[in-house]
């Protein structure tokens, strides 16, 4: 592959609320024994992408320690590799990234020193399958400086939540606007770009010139009249997970086999760091109906329209519905759970019950003194 | 000695968690490098030798492409990760493994040992063939043989102790509270030995011991036992020790451990001794034990707890996603594996990786290995099916009255229906009991649609 990776990954979102305060929205865990940055990641290595960096800064704990090491990612290699920059004081800088230009501004030495022609930059946030070499193809038949991958929201989809676009029969972006208060339009960015290097460079040092900071606003938008800026539309799955609701709902899209045979069944593959957990135990008095479940469960009450995450434990005579309960939660006897969803490592006393009342999803975090196991 | 000072200094003074001391002392331990004279030689305190090569033909049609080691359990794991998650929790980070039968699946399995941490800069898993020698060339002719012929291997890590391990046990054991045992007896060889029930002890070799655990006789099955300790086939040697007996006995025919190493310095008078191992250990060298020990793990609180945070066991794994289970599957009493989709009920039963199981289908105290895929409304009693069998719609298997296996009555025997790894059954068969299948079979090979209990269908690998 003639280009190196920039995922941007230090965000956090205070539309996930509670689920927030843990970690950076990328490195959220997703459907069982993933996390959110896996995908990008996976499409990445599978796009032969050798050389990546991880830009992180928001509470990047959870997300550091699930990057420990590349070689799930197959990013260990003599060629390239798997690079994390966090902020840090330099001789001339001491902010923290400031924007998502200001990030890939202050890691400029880790563009200049790479020798491959292109850039592609992605969030980390999004859950998606793609081949990046067919963007760049793309990027190179249209002579564009930029290419934004967009995709076609449903109509009763938000998108003021997301950068519109408006684009010319030729594919080329005419009208670009961030977060729109309210709008018509329903073709979004998804955070995706294809830039030939040295023109991101370019376009980096001229931002630090004028101390601008956002990629957005200060890159695409800028430039749309005098830069060739192509839309790339992707017509497969795509979902952002930044709010609880989407979150909630890309999670469920799981439970579709549809959905699963796509990013699971199909060629190639979503990689993740490997937990050696044993199999899921279903003991007597489990009951589960139209569920995922990670490796490492016990089971012992009743499952029905949910994701269970690595290790979780549920008790005698539970019933958890619509719910998604994160990794190493342990739920005592005679829990009742509804449209929840349960942060990790929490610990949920017997003979609770916790429902959504009122708010579509409900967040529990349950801190807990853990008696058994 | 300086070393071993300094981390105990160190670990009295950083407050960890004791099991992060634990792994981080061994890990050091066993790795120390010794200078002298400017080049560094590699030094390990002990190494582990595990024999993989054995086919295990008492498992039949399971070890028809694979080596017993490699045969899947308990889910997602196979056979030798225990032994070689037993070794890297020990601190053990030089494993070699000798393999002859059928390694493809090993080989493909353990790669560069990344799965147990065994991906060493110096150390780590080596696997270890039978090699063509410019004057004779031979085959592992027997365990001590085959450990003889990797002489070199060892010689180049220069260890202290050398331990030797079977690859077809499921267990935990530290083995450095056995190299303890054998350090303060000042011991020659230490023999690993289980407990069993006196009424048992007959089908083991026994060996009876002094107070002080030295071994004073053993005993091969014997009919009348006057010990119960049974050995596990695990030795620590010391290293001159190992190495002499191997060179003295190269020319034995079959050289193996127990019946001629053994023997051989214990006539000389070494000083061997028996470490009592008190913990679950099960041998899976029939269909039976290996059925049985398998339908263990579904125990409520089993005896074998792959649950416990401390000594994990490690395995290779390809399939990470979460397994579905549908809104009209049952499921009662099961271990299922990752990315597993059922559709159907199952009962008492152990699901590997990748499983598919159908709608309408009823799965009852059964194995069912890594990629199957079991047809709609088939019904499986006591099968144990291996990896990627595909089982057409409307079968019935384990059905009818037990009847003796008319090829091999005391392999296919405990009342079970085995299927070889890749066998294909089409729809609408009936298969009875005490029967094997190996290969992909048609609707012409069952008259009548009916494979009666006892029956046999070979149509593939080289089974004899």
């Amino acid at each position: 592959m003639r280009a190196i990776g920039i995922v941007l990954a230090g965000g956090n979102s205070n539309r996930m609320k509670e689920l927030s305060n843990r970690r950076a929205t990328a490195a959220m865990p997703m459907v069982g024994g993933y996390r959110a940055i896996d995908f990008v990641l996976s499409n990445m290595s599978n796009s032969h992408i050798q050389k990546v960096a991880v830009l992180t800064q928001y509470n990047a704990k959870s997300l550091n320690s699930h990057l420990n090491s590349s070689k799930w990612w197959d990013f260990g290699r003599k060629q390239g590799g798997l690079y994390l920059f966090t902020p840090t004081i330099t001789q001339d800088n001491g902010f923290w990234y400031r924007g998502t230009a200001d990030a890939i501004a202050q890691n400029l030495e880790f563009l200049k020193d790479s020798h491959e022609p292109y850039v592609v930059i992605a969030s980390g946030d999004c859950i998606y399958k793609m081949d990046f070499n067919e963007v760049l193809s793309y990027h190179i038949a249209k002579r564009a400086d930029i290419t934004v991958v967009t995709k076609q929201l449903g109509k009763e989809e938000d998108a003021t939540r997301f950068g519109t676009v408006k684009t010319a029969a030729d594919g080329r972006i005419v009208e670009f606007e961030e977060k729109p208060v309210e709008t018509s339009e329903t073709m979004i960015s998804t955070g995706i770009y294809v830039i030939r290097r040295r023109q991101l460079i370019e376009m980096i040092e001229r931002c630090i010139e004028e101390e601008r900071h956002d990629f957005v606003k200060d890159i695409l938008i800028r430039h749309k009249n005098v830069k060739k800026i192509y839309a790339y539309e992707m017509n497969s799955y795509w979902s952002n997970i930044a709010t609880v609701d989407s979150y909630y709902r890309t999670n469920m899209d799981f439970l579709e086999k549809e959905t699963r045979d796509y990013f699971f069944n199909e060629y190639p593959n979503i990689y993740s760091k490997v937990e050696d957990l044993p199999p899921a135990k279903y003991n007597m008095g489990a009951n589960v109906k139209n569920s995922l479940v990670a490796s490492g469960c016990i089971i012992n009450g009743a499952v029905e329209n949910s994701v269970l995450f690595k290790e979780v434990f549920v008790g005698n005579n539970c019933t958890i519905k619509n719910s998604i309960i994160l990794n190493d939660v342990y739920i005592g006897d005679n829990v009742y759970i509804e449209n929840c969803i349960v942060e990790s490592r929490g610990t949920i006393r017997a003979n609770t019950s916790y429902k959504n009342e009122g708010e579509p999803i409900r967040i529990v975090v349950e801190k807990n003194e853990r008696y058994v196991l | 000695m300086s070393l071993s000072i300094l981390l105990k200094k160190n670990t009295n003074r950083i407050k960890y968690l004791g099991k992060m001391i634990h792994f981080f002392r061994k890990e050091w331990y066993n790795s120390s490098i010794k200078l002298t004279r400017g080049d560094y030689v590699i030094r390990k305190e002990m190494i582990a030798m595990l024999l993989a090569g054995g086919q295990g033909s008492r498992l039949g049609v399971l070890t028809a492409q694979i080596a017993k080691p490699a045969v899947a359990f308990g889910g997602k794991y196979r056979i030798i990760d225990f032994a070689l998650s037993n070794c890297i929790n020990s601190g053990v980070d030089t494993v070699g493994v000798l393999t002859q039968y059928q390694p493809l699946r090993l080989n493909t399995h353990i790669g560069i040992g990344i799965p147990w941490d065994l991906d060493r800069n110096v150390g780590g898993v080596s696997i270890l063939p039978p090699y063509e020698k410019s004057t004779n060339s031979q085959w592992y002719t027997g365990t001590a043989n085959a450990i003889f012929q990797n002489l070199e291997y060892m010689e180049y890590y220069n260890p202290e102790y050398v331990l030797i391990l079977g690859g077809d046990h499921i267990y935990k054991m530290d083995y450095e509270v056995m190299l303890k045992f054998h350090k303060a007896n000042k011991a020659d060889i230490t023999i690993a030995t289980i407990p069993v029930p006196m009424e048992e002890a007959s089908r083991f070799g026994v060996v009876i011991t002094d107070e002080t655990k030295r071994i004073q006789e053993f005993e091969e099955k014997p009919p009348k036992p006057r010990s119960n300790l049974a050995s596990m086939g695990i030795y620590i040697f010391s290293w001159p020790v190992l190495r002499e007996a191997l060179i003295t006995l190269k020319d034995q025919k079959g050289c193996d451990f127990g019946k001629h190493i053994i023997p051989y310095c214990h006539e000389r008078g070494d000083r061997i001794f028996a470490y009592e191992y008190n913990g679950y250990w099960k041998d899976v060298g029939t269909l039976g034990s290996y059925w049985e020990s398998n339908m263990e793990l579904i125990d409520l609180i089993p005896e074998f707890n792959l649950y416990e945070e401390f000594w994990k066991i490690y395995t290779k794994t390809d399939q990470i996603q979460p397994q579905y289970i549908s809104k009209d599957a049952v499921i009662d009493k099961a271990l299922i594996s990752e990315s597993a989709e059922i559709y159907g009920e199952v009962y008492n039963s152990v699901i590997g990786a990748g499983v598919y199981i159908g709608e309408g289908a009823v799965i009852r105290n059964s194995i069912i290995m890594d990629g199957s895929y079991i047809g709609d409304r088939t019904v499986i009693d006591k099968g144990i099916l291996a990896e990627k069998v595909k089982i057409g719609n409307d079968c019935q298997i384990g059905i009818g009255e037990e009847a003796e296996n008319k090829w091999k009555p005391d392999v296919y025997a405990f009342g079970l229906a085995t299927f070889g790894e890749g066998s294909v059954v089409p729809g609408g068969i009936k298969i009875g009991k005490n029967t094997a299948i190996l290969g992909e079979t048609i609707p012409s090979d069952y008259p009548g649609g009916m494979l009666e209990s006892g029956g046999s269908i070979i149509k593939a690998g080289d089974i004899k």
